[in-house]
């Protein structure tokens, strides 16, 4: 069994408009020293694997075709053998 | 000449687009389950506005998996005329059929209001009764109808002629003050490279009687009417 920690976020070039609010939020609280917040999805998946090439393998699959939308968005992921 | 209005679990302009082909209109319509393996004989297709699969992961992100887009994608590919409206274009997007991508709108708020879009082009099977430069007023109700596509896309898009209806001002002039969610180049639908399937933020089912403040939008459903009569369909 592996878990899998997925991270989607938007592409550099995308425009985030929640990201722009809370650096308002946060400057107005007084954290000047932020400059920049960008939002994103985190998802935890568990995948029954035997091995670590075939989750890896999968997970791709499962981001490629649903979790990210290519247009806009770029994701990561780890993956950590679990019980 | 039969519409069929895609029912996925979370649409609520379903209802809307019945009865602006069905009583506004005086066509057939029908509605079909998301579930169904069939579009019933329809003509054209509708995929209607509303929360599909309750936006979960990304607007219309689940519904391209419902069993009726093969069918509607078979449809389409075949030369049918399909229309997505609101959710319905977030699902064409997502599905694939249609290029770029909905972000949040840039003031965050859902907008829910009148605005102006101004028909592009012409030669679709839902802009082919108005003309160009026409000025439409029409509600929208969204939260993430920013249009946004790669700047190559964009450009193939421009190149191509397929944005087929701009946000503007009241009087058509486009600019940034008579775009309410930050879409690129103002961009509020946009149709296929075959032109035979589009998408529209804007409502234009919700517009089609005085009564509801704006009898602009029937021009989009009249024009499929008279594309389908002119290809021989009833």
């Amino acid at each position: 069994m592996f878990l899998a920690r997925v991270y989607v976020t938007l592409k550099p070039a995308v425009n985030d408009p929640q990201g722009l609010t809370v650096i308002g939020g946060l400057h107005s609280l007084g954290y000047e020293t932020v400059e920049d917040v960008r939002i994103g999805k985190y998802l935890e998946i568990r995948v029954a694997a035997d091995a670590l090439t075939q989750a890896e393998s999968e997970v791709t699959g499962m981001c490629d075709r649903l979790l990210a939308n290519p247009v806009i968005e770029d994701y990561r992921f780890t993956l950590e053998q679990v019980e | 000449m039969k519409f069929a209005i895609i029912q996925f679990p979370g649409s609520n302009c379903d209802h809307d687009a019945y009865h602006a082909t069905r009583h506004v209109l005086g066509q057939q319509a029908e509605f079909v389950w998301h579930k169904e393996t069939r579009l019933r004989g329809a003509d054209v297709v509708v995929l209607p506005g509303g929360f599909s699969y309750g936006d979960y992961l990304r607007t219309g992100a689940i519904a391209r998996f419902s069993p009726v887009m093969q069918r509607v994608r078979e449809f389409a590919e075949a030369g049918g005329p399909v229309i997505g409206i609101c959710n319905g274009f977030q699902v064409l997007l997502e599905a694939g059929f249609l290029e770029g991508a909905l972000l949040r709108n840039r003031g965050l708020k859902f907008l829910c209001r009148h605005v102006h879009v101004r028909v592009e082009q012409t030669d679709t099977p839902f802009s082919c009764g108005a003309s160009v430069g026409q000025v439409l007023k029409l509600p929208i109700a969204h939260g993430e109808g920013n249009y946004h596509a790669a700047p190559d896309t964009v450009a193939a898009l421009e190149a191509n002629r397929q944005v087929v209806f701009r946000y503007c001002c009241a009087a058509g002039t486009v600019t940034d003050a008579g775009n309410p969610n930050g879409s690129l180049n103002e961009i509020a639908g946009v149709c296929n490279r075959r032109r035979n399937v589009v998408g529209i933020m804007p409502h234009p089912e919700r517009a089609c009687e005085s009564a509801l403040g704006s009898e602009d939008g029937r021009v989009v459903l009249e024009s499929v009417v008279t594309a389908m009569a002119a290809t021989g369909a009833a």
